[in-house]
């Protein structure tokens, strides 16, 4: 499935488990697809193909926003509750901590839709739970 | 070379701007080469196994064929004994010894093919490995400088749009408010509905003469009456 299939295939999809999609393509030297779930605005998942998998990401929060005091404590609470976190891990890119989900390249659109709409649900429960590192 | 540590150290590395590469392009093509390299080795050693496997075959065949005319010929070398021609025996024994040399021959030349055909699978069988291997590593270097690269894509698009990404807090924030908000309407609704459903069965009531009923000019009249007759 390439990147113009599944906007389409986002676009639609009216409603998944009582949520909605809102997808954007944004350009660059890799694709990504920009999909929001429903009121989830401010947390949009981002989808993109490479050779091997496909991967969805959500941006949580920059190192600057991270308290030093309890920075280590963070870390290991991530690491900890990496498992427990349905289909989704916590990583960090560049300056952005972020959970993702990688999944194979043969998924089907239920797949890879529900996985967008868990990852955006794990993502604000995740920031809820770890608001208490953050300044 | 270990990939994994290859990209620690490139991750590791301090200053590293997003999007440069971990590996660089040089660096890739040696890799992709090298895959090349090897899938050329095996598809050739694999070519050479087809021929070495055939050759084995015949000589199978050709030893079969021999030793089946050897305990033939010994058959004759009996029979001419029996009928007391020793000439003729010696003659089939001859050509009975002539063939037992073929045999060896033969099975000199089968062993050879069978331990060569053990060789080439074991050299496809190594090849397939480190082909799996190196696109395997491959695979984490390219995901690596695509996360990369679409994380840059991202914040790019983020910074023409003038929209900045706000920080997780502010964003918690805002979604609990949005769902707090939505909450609210929902309540809000449920209890319009509530209240409408209330006064559609109060007018129900009403209509039928049940419940509290409107005071009208014969009711306060009537009720003046049955103080009056206290």
């Amino acid at each position: 499935m390439n990147m113009q299939d599944l906007a389409i295939r986002f676009s639609d999809t009216s409603s998944y488990d009582g949520f909605t999609f809102d997808v954007q393509l944004i350009p660059g030297e890799v694709e990504v697809l920009q999909v929001v779930v429903g009121e989830f605005e401010e947390l949009p998942v981002y989808v993109s193909i490479t050779d091997s998998q496909l991967l969805c990401i959500v941006y949580l929060w920059t190192e600057a926003e991270v308290d030093p005091k309890t920075r280590v404590e963070m870390l290991e609470t991530m690491l900890e509750v990496n498992i427990p976190m349905p289909l989704s891990s916590f990583s960090k890119i560049g300056e952005h901590y972020a959970v993702f989900g990688a999944m194979s390249l043969n998924s089907s659109f239920d797949e890879i839709v529900h996985e967008v709409a868990v990852l955006a649900e794990n993502s604000v429960d995740a920031i809820t739970a770890m608001e208490g590192f953050l300044v | 070379m270990s990939v994994f540590k290859k990209i620690m150290t490139a991750l590791r590395g301090g200053a590293r701007e997003a999007g440069e590469a971990i590996v660089d392009a040089n660096g890739i093509r040696i890799f992709e080469q090298e895959i090349k390299d090897a899938e050329n080795h095996m598809s050739k050693a694999k070519h050479e196994l087809t021929n070495v496997m055939a050759k084995q075959m015949q000589a199978g065949r050709e030893l079969e064929r021999i030793k089946a005319s050897i305990t033939e010929h010994e058959n004759y070398a009996g029979q001419a004994l029996e009928k007391g021609d020793e000439s003729l025996a010696l003659e089939v024994a001859d050509k009975v010894a002539k063939m037992d040399q073929d045999a060896a021959e033969q099975q000199s030349a089968y062993d050879n093919y069978a331990s060569h055909a053990d060789r080439l699978k074991e050299l496809v069988r190594k090849s397939e490995r480190i082909i799996k291997d190196h696109q395997r590593q491959l695979a984490m270097i390219k995901t690596t400088e695509s996360v990369q690269k679409a994380t840059a894509a991202i914040t790019d698009s983020f910074a023409s749009t003038n929209s900045k990404i706000t920080n997780a807090k502010s964003s918690l924030d805002r979604i609990k408010a949005k769902q707090a908000s939505f909450d609210d309407r929902l309540k809000a609704s449920e209890e319009l509905d509530d209240e409408l459903t209330d006064k559609s069965l109060d007018l129900k009531l009403k209509e039928a003469g049940i419940g509290q009923q409107s005071a009208t000019g014969q009711s306060v009249l009537d009720r003046i009456k049955a103080k009056q007759a206290k």
